[in-house]
């Protein structure tokens, strides 16, 4: 093989990387904050005594978790505008990436939420606390600690799911990688680097939680 | 068997008065007419076997459990329901939770919440329910967490103290509340032996001090000393009641005589 790396196009559009790379990081913070918020609250409806609420929320956990990904992408980007709904590139994908988060993280917080001991919530109750008082300064803050390791995972998995909004031209990492390939045509230089910063991305994000959790851990 | 079901004592001034409470789960009734009167100051003991409904009715007086017929009345209001037209009607879930900061609870297997220090824990109802400003909490919290023994460990969280320490720490969260009535539930059955003595001290400690107290205990030489009234539940009823000298050297009940004889009192 006679084939000779050549960096240079790459690290001449290092930044334009960089700057995809930070985009994706920013795509990924506001969806998975969104996903948790639409998370914890179907996990709450999904344990709720009403029916009407079990069932919406399994609904949605259901459809969402059975649609891949790219598909969503392109129906929320491609197909909303039929029904009057016109978004722009970049809402468009955080709406789909938040859902998408939502459902994966509803089963995280539902199981959090399971493994929970009934006796706190009366302990709770038994010194006057009101059922969302409970909620908000027991039941959450114990879970959300419970379930770190596993919210760890997710997140770094709906990080790399940002790569999947250069379908849609909202311009990423991924965008400016195949944009840079296909200029210049150094293939492998090209996502070797693109890789490269992926895999660091992500270990630093795994640090990061890492630390979290050691820091929010309930002390034994 | 001598069936005596309601306290003879003057109830115009009860802090707490029960009459007629019925409780079942589904088909199975737990609690079939219970009657019990307490005193401010009193500390009345509950004993029986287990199932015999003491730990539920300790229950039903801060609605940790709903009860379907009967009324119990701290300090002249209703507890958990009130009469519309002649209707039984629940309480708003505000109104119940003011009537359950009204007593304090302490539980068999403690409750702390584990991602809060001990501090935190005691102040967490002084916060949020009795709405007071952080530093006077702080300054409740650890008066109360002296009392019990344990301001040195403030700042631990519960999984870095014994089951002793998280029981004492969860009568300090119950108490700084400042109930009416603390209610006692079987404290001590969770603990290894030589934990169980530095709880009873606190509890005892707390009776002598005048806190009116409903417990629920296997302690029969604690029950006892600390206790002005015992209760002896069989079966979802008050089988026998009166001071504690009477029940235990005079048994009236057959069943009571046969409870006693089965501990190790």
């Amino acid at each position: 093989m006679n084939y000779q790396l050549n960096f240079a196009a790459v690290w001449r559009d290092f930044d334009t990387l960089l700057a995809g790379l930070g985009l994706g990081l920013e795509l990924a913070l506001v969806s998975i904050a969104i996903g948790c918020v639409i998370g914890l609250l179907m996990a709450f409806a999904l344990l709720s005594k009403h029916r009407a609420l079990r069932v919406s929320a399994s609904v949605y956990v259901t459809v969402i978790r059975n649609t891949p990904i790219l598909v969503l992408i392109l129906l929320i980007y491609f197909a909303l505008p039929g029904l009057g709904i016109r978004l722009d590139k970049i809402p468009s994908f955080i709406i789909t990436l938040s859902l998408y988060a939502g459902a994966y993280l509803t089963e995280v917080f539902r199981g959090g939420l399971l493994s929970i001991p009934k006796g706190l919530r009366e302990a709770g109750l038994a010194i006057g606390l009101g059922e969302w008082q409970i909620k908000a300064y027991i039941t959450v803050p114990v879970m959300l600690r419970n379930v770190l390791p596993a919210l760890s995972n997710n997140f770094i998995s709906l990080f790399k799911d940002t790569s999947l909004a250069a379908a849609i031209a909202v311009p990423e990492l991924t965008y400016y990688a195949r944009k840079i390939n296909v200029e210049s045509y150094r293939v492998i230089e090209t996502w070797l680097v693109t890789t490269a910063l992926y895999v660091a991305a992500c270990y630093l994000i795994a640090l990061l939680l890492r630390y979290l959790e050691q820091r929010l851990a309930i002390r034994r | 068997m001598t069936h005596v079901a309601a306290s003879t004592q003057n109830t115009s001034q009860a802090l707490l008065e029960i009459r007629g409470l019925h409780k079942q789960y589904g088909q199975l009734e737990v609690l079939k007419g219970v009657d019990l009167t307490m005193q401010r100051g009193n500390v009345v003991t509950l004993i029986g076997s287990s199932g015999s409904g003491k730990t539920t009715l300790l229950r039903c007086v801060n609605m940790l459990e709903e009860f379907q017929g009967g009324r119990i009345l701290l300090e002249g209001e209703s507890i958990g329901y009130h009469e519309v037209n002649g209707k039984r009607v629940r309480h708003s879930e505000n109104v119940i939770a003011r009537h359950r900061a009204m007593t304090g609870m302490a539980f068999q297997q403690f409750n702390l919440f584990p991602h809060l220090t001990a501090l935190q824990n005691v102040t967490l109802g002084l916060l949020k329910v009795k709405k007071l400003h952080k530093d006077e909490a702080v300054v409740l919290a650890e008066k109360w967490l002296e009392r019990v023994g344990l301001l040195a460990r403030r700042d631990h969280f519960p999984g870095q103290l014994s089951g002793g320490q998280q029981q004492r720490v969860a009568i300090a969260r119950a108490i700084a509340m400042k109930p009416s009535l603390m209610l006692f539930d079987e404290v001590t059955s969770a603990l290894d032996p030589e934990l169980v003595g530095e709880v009873l001290s606190v509890i005892k400690g707390l009776a002598e001090d005048g806190m009116t107290m409903l417990l629920v205990t296997h302690e029969m030489r604690f029950a006892f000393e600390v206790s002005d009234t015992i209760v002896f539940m069989n079966q979802g009823r008050i089988e026998e009641q009166g001071p504690p000298k009477d029940l235990f050297e005079r048994p009236q009940s057959p069943r009571l005589a046969e409870f006693l004889k089965s501990t190790r009192f």
